[in-house]
């Protein structure tokens, strides 16, 4: 399997994916520019945080108009996985892959510490190695990670199992505690938190590292 | 040339949590008549005078200045000095 981390001007955690995926599960990949117009050969697609683009106008927004974005929405439109973290999840609900939208921290404060996650959904791409409601310790570090959706938005994940990730104690003020959400197909996942920081016991915990086993796993299993 | 004012706000149903920060601060000044203060963004445009002009202003304003899920806009278009 072959994965793209895209990096965009400003992204930081680029390179802790770009290990996630070589040391923590031992497959192939390769960083991609923003300026690329092509990602032919890759599997799927991983859009690290950080800060694209300074946050300039509101965070992620700028990114959508990169030269590297169609071929993501080409990637979420025929199937393949998209994952998203944190700026990647603004990136995401920027360009309409996934419903809502993060704004600032209801307390204004940006918040970095690990943190303590439920899986709500473990019969996806991103989370089958997970047992269902099991409770996982993640980092997250974020100034504008309160996931926002209307009542309507909000119904219809509930009905359709995408709410992915819920936090146990509502750190910023999420509608529902919502960390992580999918699109209804399944194969585009945006959360705030950072699993690509939980792989080994000496970081704190290495509850992420079953995020990308289950990738592989699913693919596997696909193909 | 048209100047072209856009101002950009929250939905009222998405918690400003800016705006009351500043509002708690403006009260600490002993302002304690200030009941809302709402934060938002203002962009100037400069443009050549042409027909579709509103129209590409609100496509400008839709896909790029604001995000419709938490944003509304309005905008005032005058001439440039």
């Amino acid at each position: 399997m072959k994965f793209a981390v895209v990096n965009f001007p400003g992204s930081n955690c680029d390179m802790d994916l770009y290990y996630a995926i070589k040391d923590g599960i031992k497959e192939e990949v390769e960083l991609v520019d923003y300026r690329k117009t092509s990602l032919a050969g890759f599997d799927g697609v991983l859009i690290p945080g950080g800060f694209s683009y300074g946050d300039y106008l509101r965070s992620g927004a700028i990114a959508v108009h990169a030269p590297i974005i169609s071929e993501i929405v080409r990637f979420a439109n025929e199937g393949k996985f998209v994952l998203g973290i944190c700026n990647g999840f603004q990136i995401l609900t920027e360009l309409h892959l996934l419903p809502g939208a993060l704004i600032q921290n209801e307390k204004s404060r940006f918040i970095c510490e690990t943190v303590t996650l439920q899986v709500m959904n473990n019969q996806t791409i991103f989370t089958n190695r997970y047992t269902e409601n099991e409770k996982i310790r993640i980092p997250v570090a974020h100034g504008e990670g309160r996931y926002y959706c209307d009542e309507q938005t909000l119904e219809e994940l509930k009905a359709n199992d995408q709410i992915v990730f819920r936090y146990d104690e509502n750190i910023n003020g999420s509608v529902d505690q919502i960390a992580g959400v999918m699109n209804r197909q399944g194969n585009v996942l945006g959360m705030m938190p950072h699993p690509e920081r939980a792989l080994e016991d000496i970081v704190g915990s290495s509850d992420g590292l079953k995020l990308f086993q289950s990738i592989i796993n699913q693919v596997r299993v696909n193909n | 040339m048209k100047l072209v004012k856009v101002y950009v706000t929250l939905k009222p149903s998405v918690l400003d949590a800016q705006g009351e920060a500043i509002k708690s601060a403006i009260q600490t000044m002993d302002y304690d008549k200030v009941s809302g203060v709402h934060m938002g963004k203002y962009f100037e445009l400069n443009f050549e005078d042409y027909p579709d002009l509103e129209k590409d202003i609100d496509t400008i304003c839709d896909n790029l200045l604001t995000n419709p899920n938490i944003e509304t806009y309005r905008y005032e278009i005058m001439e440039a000095e």
